[in-house]
């Protein structure tokens, strides 16, 4: 194949993530990460927020990161690695260095979404070379499963808890990967480890475009999702299917989407596996599972709509 | 061969960091700093410089990106102010950690709130523990040359840390001065070229920066840390003489003015120190010997020297610009820790003046000496920590 | 292993060795292991794609076992194994048993 994405030619190459990194068991970060570096034929210098995948990758002289790899702090991946880029263009203007470097940064959707929007979102605005990658798994889970601006309604978070008044969270989850495409930045997408090939395509592309590229990839977290470890893979997919998470991609303003499923599925399919949701399907909460469909139903309509327009 | 120019305080450091010419620089505007940044934008818009800069949407990310681009591997400068400096604070930690040797001058002014734009020192002296050195100084001349200093000083390969140049908001960082500026070959070559450590661009060797640290070792990392501050002293006299030779101007860990005879003394930092001079020049003209310290390196704290200089006087008044509310000042607290080893030791108290960019007047430094000389003489001292200039 | 003094620091705690984290091993968090069942392997390699914790071993193209050393039992592999005719490759087994 000419892309060279099948699995057979991918697995000749180096993993650039090592084993021996302290992830839980199942979870979907570093299957994400694993698929990024995957379709990476380039050097790449990544930055990472802190969270889960940072300190359970870096931590006490070890190491799992094959590429030179930097943490400051929190709210900052994006802005970091601008500096790391600026640098490169600034010794490469000078004629100190050369090559072609690709620069990424690594955030949780606290990190992202939350507390590093700003950085995130003046890192897009000046237009540097790099590919931000938020492994969205839909809470803090590094701290404790505290709800996010991208935890979904209706789940049960530490923070958000799902009481006798109060059914989970009340609000709807921010749409950042449109947020960031309002940068009018060249691309900005959505992806799930699940589609793999769907992902690494992206992930190939961004790479051959010059500045800033977002893309958002689902990364279930069977600790704060209440769900099995070995279900990581099957809820996004299902994320997928039921078109909670759809993958799409936004190139220069035109949206796409770049993978329909054959027969959607309902909500509930991608809810009833997961513990954080469980109240929901208490008799007295039947009203807000409609409400919960019919967002997806509406998200998803509006999607093929803007798909379609192009 | 020296230049003589009239020059404000931030266009004397903009064009230091044009001379020394960076590799990257990150920009956000804050007063008073702003236009010690704008001046350089406009060297980069100009070709006056190699330097990329980033203009960042706020100071914590410009911390943020200046350690990405330092530890990239490249010299690294950025400038701010007050608000400014508040939310770096957090990354301030990171740079000395990291040991980066991002290099920055550090325009003070008040904190919010009330909210104020003018001088004062609460700013820097809040990051007085983030694990900077600290260069202070008292007019254009003095922030221009700390400034270039600072590059040799925090790029020393036995140092690595970043260096914050203190200068006084609007006083020093706005009026026009008689200064001299160094050629730019002669600056250049001060400097020397960049050398890298662990640089993350070294694509052969990926390194990781930024590990979590367990109990087990970060215990050690801090020490580690601490020890190396220690050895900033000797560099930064090394460099004070190499310095001297190029420009002629002499720098120490502090500067002691008229102390070595004295019986009462002030210790005062920055801009104040110039009008303090002349106080004390009047004081010895009416027989009374008084002497003035200012420090000039606030971190890490040259306390075996600053007990030397201080120790035989009878009574010294430290003077803060800045407060540790329900504390003592800040310098305070570390006179008076450096005289507390000596058996017989200076009475000393605490003044607070200037807050917010109110004017330190002759009257006050007199009012405060003739306190002092009583106390000297025996008097009892009334209050050790009080505000000077102040309305009831 | 003797913990290291203040004075045997890299500056910066910055790590020299990437990838290093090999020397850790983390197949003792395991409670259930995955048992290659070699017959019923067609090689599509998606045990090798969905594996968290680069645990399966592939050579030429081809499964060949997993490592043991790291992998943490999570059984995405087994989940997601379609296996010969119905038939799963991969089985989860307790450990100990």
């Amino acid at each position: 194949m000419a892309t060279g994405l099948t699995l057979k030619e991918l697995s000749k190459k180096e993993e650039l993530l090592t084993h021996g990194h302290r992830m839980c068991a199942g979870c979907g970060a570093p299957i994400a990460v694993k698929m990024v570096l995957l379709a990476t034929d380039y050097p790449v210098i990544a930055a990472n927020a802190t969270g889960c995948l940072e300190v359970s990758t870096c931590i006490s002289e070890y190491t799992a990161w094959k590429i030179p790899w930097i943490h400051t702090a929190f709210e900052n991946a994006a802005a970091t690695i601008s500096g790391v880029e600026t640098m490169f263009r600034s010794l490469k203007k000078q004629g100190k260095i050369d090559g072609n470097v690709k620069f990424m940064a690594f955030g949780g959707d606290g990190g992202t979404y939350d507390i590093g929007l700003q950085s995130l979102s003046g890192a897009m605005e000046r237009g540097h070379d790099m590919l931000y990658v938020c492994y969205d798994n839909g809470a803090y889970m590094n701290t404790g499963i505290q709800r996010s601006s991208a935890t979904p309604m209706g789940a049960d978070t530490t923070t958000c808890p799902a009481g006798s008044i109060i059914p989970g969270k009340p609000q709807k989850r921010k749409n950042l990967t449109k947020i960031m495409a309002a940068h009018n930045i060249p691309f900005s997408a959505q992806a799930s480890p699940s589609h793999w090939t769907d992902l690494m395509k992206k992930v190939k592309k961004a790479h051959e475009i010059k500045g800033p590229k977002f893309l958002n990839i689902i990364a279930p977290c069977n600790r704060g999702w209440r769900s099995k470890t070995n279900d990581a893979i099957m809820l996004s997919r299902l994320a997928v299917n039921t078109c909670y998470w759809p993958l799409y991609e936004i190139e220069d303003g035109v949206t796409k989407i770049t993978y329909t499923p054959k027969e959607k599925k309902p909500l509930v399919d991608f809810m009833k596996p997961q513990g954080r949701f469980k109240h929901l399907f208490a008799p007295e909460n039947a009203e807000l599972m409609k409400i919960l469909q019919e967002q997806v139903d509406s998200d998803w309509e509006k999607l093929k709509r803007e798909s379609e327009c192009g | 061969m020296a230049k003589v120019v009239a020059v404000t305080g931030n266009e004397a450091c903009a064009n230091a960091l044009r001379q020394v010419n960076p590799d990257v620089c990150g920009v956000y505007p804050i007063t008073p700093q702003t236009d010690m940044m704008q001046k350089y934008a406009s060297y980069v818009s100009n070709g006056k410089v190699d330097t990329e800069i980033i203009l960042v949407e706020s100071e914590h990310s410009s911390m943020s990106a200046c350690i990405g681009a330092a530890a990239a591997g490249g010299r690294v400068v950025t400038a701010t102010s007050s608000q400014g400096l508040a939310l770096m604070w957090e990354m301030l930690h990171i740079a000395s950690g990291d040991r980066l040797p991002i290099i920055m001058p550090v325009v003070n002014r008040a904190l919010s709130a009330p909210l104020n734009i003018h001088g004062d020192h609460s700013d820097a002296m809040g990051a007085r523990d983030t694990g900077w050195v600290q260069l202070w100084s008292e007019n254009a001349q003095d922030a221009y040359d700390n400034t270039i200093q600072a590059f040799r000083i925090g790029e020393h390969m036995d140092i690595r840390l970043p260096v914050m140049v203190c200068l006084d908001g609007f006083i020093i960082s706005h009026s026009i001065e008689r200064m001299e500026y160094l050629e730019d070959e002669e600056v250049k070559g001060f400097v020397g070229e960049y050398k890298n450590f662990l640089p993350l661009l070294d694509l052969d060797k990926p390194k990781s920066y930024g590990p979590l640290i367990l109990p087990d070792l970060f215990h050690e990392y801090k020490k580690a840390q601490h020890e190396v501050m220690l050895k900033v002293k000797d560099v930064v006299l090394k460099v004070a003489a190499d310095f001297e030779k190029l420009s002629g101007r002499k720098y120490g860990l502090f500067e002691s003015y008229r102390l070595d005879d004295a019986d009462i003394a002030l210790v005062i930092l920055n801009s104040a120190a110039g009008t303090t001079t002349d106080i004390v020049d009047g004081f010895r003209a009416r027989g009374i010997k008084a002497g003035l310290l200012k420090p000039r390196l606030f971190r890490p704290f040259p306390y075996d020297e600053v007990a030397e200089a201080l120790g035989k006087v009878k009574a010294v008044c430290v003077m803060d610009r800045s407060d540790s509310f329900g504390g003592y000042g800040p310098v305070f607290m570390e006179i008076s820790s450096a005289l507390y080893p000596l058996q017989e030791r200076p009475v000393l108290i605490n003044r607070i003046y200037g807050l917010g960019g109110r004017d330190y007047l002759p009257e006050h430094g007199e009012a405060v000496l003739n306190e002092l000389d009583e106390i000297a003489k025996g008097g009892k001292v009334e209050k050790y920590k009080e505000y000077i200039g102040v309305r009831e | 292993m003797k913990l290291k003094g203040w004075k045997d620091l890299t500056p910066g705690s910055v790590i020299l060795e990437g990838g290093n984290a090999v020397q850790f091993k983390t197949g003792s968090w395991r409670a259930f292991r995955p048992v290659w069942k070699k017959e019923n392997c067609i090689h599509c390699l998606f045990c090798w794609i969905y594996c968290p914790d680069m645990a399966v071993n592939v050579k030429d193209g081809k499964m060949m076992d997993f490592n043991y050393d790291y992998c943490k039992g999570c059984g995405i592999c087994a989940l997601e194994c379609p296996g010969k005719k119905g038939q799963t490759a991969i089985e989860m087994v307790e450990e100990g048993k």
